[in-house]
C-alpha cells in the first residue's frame, strides 16, 4: 500500500474517532443542522484564511470556534426559532464562501477539495493537526462525560442537580466546531454532518449504553473510512463520498437487527 | 421531644417576586414561604404561571423583582413537568437513575432500588427510558428526585397522566415520603379543584396569589361525592377557593367583596374557557 493511503487512513481513523462520540451527541440532541451550519461556514473560513494570508487550517479553526460562540449566544435569546436561524446562517456562510473564493482566490483554490475533501492529499501536517485535536477533544469528553449525558438528557434537571450546564454545552459546542474544522480535510464541508450522523445512528441499534454507542460509532466509522479508501483505491472514486457511501451501507444493514435497547 | 419547640425551619423564602417577559407579566408580587415538613401545592389556570414560579425557586429563572432566600445548602430533589428522552439514546432506568448520583459507585444500585421500590416500580430497572408509559415516567422522575435524599421536593404536575386510583397512590406516597424524611414539598397540581390530601397550604395562583388556604377532605364534599361515590381516593382533597374578586370575560378583575381591592394593579389575561372554569368555583 502507497504511503498516502497509510496518511489517509490514519487521518481518516484519527478523525472518525472523535466523530463517534461526538456524532453520537449530533443524534441524541438532534444537532445535525447545527454540524451542517458549522461545515458550510468553514468554507467562508477558508476565504478569509486566503484573503488575510493566514494558515488556512489555523483561519477555518478560528472562524468555526467563533461561529460556534455565536451559535451558543443566539440559541440563548431565542426570537427565531433555532433551526430557522441555523438555516439562515448556514447557507449565507456557504454562499458568502464560495462568492469570496471565487473572486479573491480564483485559480489558486482547488474549491472541489474543500466541497468533497482531499483525504488521499493528507500531509505530514494534516496528521499533526487531527492528532492535535484528538489529544484535546477525547480527554475533554471522557472528563466531561457525565455531565454531557445529564444535559442531554434534560438541561433543568441537570442544572437542579448542580451541573453547569451552560458551560458543558458551550464546551461540546467549541468540541463539536474543532472537529469540523478538521474533518474538512477529510469529506468537505458538505459531507461533515454525514460523518458525525451516519456511524452514530448505524451503531443504535447494536448497543445498550450511551458509551457502547459512542464507541461503536467511532468503529463504525472507521470501517467505513477504509472500506471508502479501498473503494477509491480499486474504482478511483472519490475517497470522502466513497466512506460517506459505506457508512450509509453500513445503516442499512443495520436497520436488519432489533434493537438491542 | 425538644425539635418541636423549635421554630419551624424555613427552606424557601419569597417576597414580592415579579417575574416579566417583555410586555407580559407572568408573576405579580407573589411570595411563598416553605417550611421543613410543609407541603404546599401551587394550582392555577393555565399560563398563571405555576412553572414560572418553581423555576425562579429552583434558580432556573431569575426573577425581575423581589427577594428569593434560600436555606444555604438546600439539596433539591426537581421532578420535571415532562421528560422526553430520544429514541435515539439507549438509556436504561437504572442508568438515568445513577446520573442523579454523584459518582457512579458500586454501591449505587441498592440506593436506586430503594428508590425504585418506593414508588413501586423496581421491575423496570433494565427497561430503556423511551419505552416507559407516562404514569411510569412520572414514576422514574419521583425516584429520580427521591434518590438525592433532598431537602426540598420540588413536583411539577407529578400525577399528570396517571388514573384517578394511581393519583390517590402516588399523593400518598408523597405524604409518607413528607413524614419519613421531614422534607419540604412544593407541588403544582394539574387540577383547579382536587389536590393532595396532605398538603397544608393552597395557593391559588394567577400571576398574583388570588386565595390560599387548606383543603379539605374529599369525604367531606358533597360534589365530590356525587360525582364518584363512596370511593377511598384518601389521597385527593377538595380545595374550596375563596376568591374576593372574578375575573370577567375579558380577563378583568371585579372586585366583588368590598373589603378587599386586592392587587388592583395586575393585569389577567384568562381566556374565555378558564373564564368558565372560573364560574364553577364556588367564591365565597
Amino acid at each position: 500500500m502507497p504511503e498516502f493511503m497509510w496518511f489517509a487512513l490514519l487521518a481518516g481513523c484519527g478523525v472518525a474517532l472523535m466523530t463517534g462520540p461526538l456524532g453520537s451527541f449530533a443524534v441524541w440532541r438532534r444537532m445535525a443542522y447545527f454540524g451542517d451550519t458549522l461545515a458550510h461556514s468553514a468554507l467562508t473560513g477558508v476565504a478569509f484564511g486566503l484573503i488575510l494570508s493566514v494558515n488556512v487550517n489555523l483561519a477555518v479553526t478560528v472562524f468555526c470556534l467563533l461561529l460556534a460562540l455565536l451559535l451558543v449566544v443566539l440559541q440563548n435569546n431565542r426570537t427565531i426559532a433555532t433551526d430557522t436561524l441555523l438555516g439562515i446562517l448556514s447557507h449565507t456562510m456557504l454562499a458568502l464562501g464560495l462568492v469570496v473564493v471565487s473572486v479573491f482566490a480564483n485559480g489558486w483554490v482547488d474549491l472541489y477539495g474543500f466541497l468533497f475533501g482531499d483525504l488521499l492529499a493528507t500531509s505530514a501536517s494534516d496528521l499533526v493537526n487531527i492528532a492535535i485535536t484528538a489529544g484535546i477533544v477525547l480527554p475533554l469528553l471522557i472528563w466531561l462525560w457525565r455531565p454531557l449525558i445529564a444535559i442531554t438528557v434534560h438541561e433543568e434537571l441537570a442544572q437542579v442537580e448542580g451541573v453547569p450546564v451552560a458551560w458543558v454545552r458551550t464546551t461540546l459546542m467549541l468540541m463539536m466546531a474543532l472537529v469540523i474544522a478538521v474533518a474538512m480535510k477529510v469529506v468537505g464541508v458538505l459531507l461533515i454532518t454525514a460523518l458525525l450522523i451516519i456511524p452514530a445512528a448505524a451503531s443504535r441499534r447494536l448497543v445498550k449504553t450511551p458509551e457502547q454507542m459512542a464507541i461503536c460509532a467511532s468503529a463504525i466509522g472507521m470501517l467505513a473510512i477504509a472500506g471508502g479508501l479501498a473503494i477509491s483505491f480499486y474504482w478511483d472514486t472519490p475517497a470522502g463520498p466513497s466512506a460517506v457511501l459505506c457508512a450509509s451501507g453500513f445503516f442499512a444493514l443495520s436497520l436488519a437487527k432489533k434493537p438491542a435497547l | 421531644m425538644t425539635d418541636a419547640l423549635k421554630p419551624p425551619q424555613s427552606l424557601i423564602q419569597a417576597t414580592d417576586l415579579c417575574l416579566q417577559f417583555g410586555e407580559r407579566q407572568i408573576l405579580n408580587n407573589v411570595s411563598l414561604n416553605l417550611n421543613a415538613g410543609e407541603i404546599v401545592t401551587l394550582i392555577g389556570p393555565n399560563g398563571a404561571g405555576k412553572t414560572s414560579l418553581v423555576r425562579v425557586v429552583l434558580g432556573l429563572q431569575a426573577a425581575s423583582q423581589g427577594t428569593l432566600t434560600r436555606q444555604p445548602n438546600l439539596r433539591i430533589g426537581y421532578m420535571p413537568q415532562k421528560l422526553h428522552i430520544e429514541a435515539s439514546l439507549p438509556l436504561s432506568v437504572k442508568r438515568f437513575l445513577q446520573l442523579a448520583l454523584r459518582r457512579k459507585s458500586a454501591d449505587s444500585l441498592p440506593v436506586i432500588l430503594e428508590s425504585l421500590q418506593l414508588t413501586g416500580i423496581e421491575h423496570l430497572i433494565n427497561n430503556p427510558m423511551h419505552t416507559l408509559s407516562g404514569g411510569e415516567t412520572q414514576r422514574v422522575l419521583l425516584a429520580r428526585a427521591l434518590l438525592r435524599n433532598p431537602d426540598l421536593l420540588v413536583l411539577d404536575e407529578p400525577v399528570q397522566g396517571v388514573d384517578v386510583a394511581g393519583q390517590s397512590r402516588l399523593y400518598q406516597l408523597i405524604a409518607d415520603i413528607r413524614d419519613q424524611r421531614g422534607c419540604g414539598v412544593l407541588m403544582v397540581s394539574h387540577d383547579l379543584h382536587l389536590v393532595m390530601a396532605a398538603t397544608d397550604t393552597v395557593i391559588c395562583l394567577n400571576q398574583h396569589v388570588c386565595c390560599h388556604g387548606h383543603p379539605s377532605s374529599v369525604t367531606e364534599d358533597p360534589a365530590y361525592l356525587e360525582l364518584f361515590g363512596q370511593t377511598t381516593h384518601s389521597g385527593i382533597a377538595v380545595y374550596t377557593h375563596h376568591h374576593d374578586h372574578h375575573h370577567d370575560i375579558h380577563g378583568d378583575v371585579e372586585v366583588s367583596d368590598s373589603a378587599a381591592v386586592h392587587e388592583s394593579g395586575c393585569e389577567h389575561t384568562h381566556s374565555p374557557a378558564h373564564n368558565r372554569d372560573d364560574k364553577e368555583h364556588r367564591h365565597a
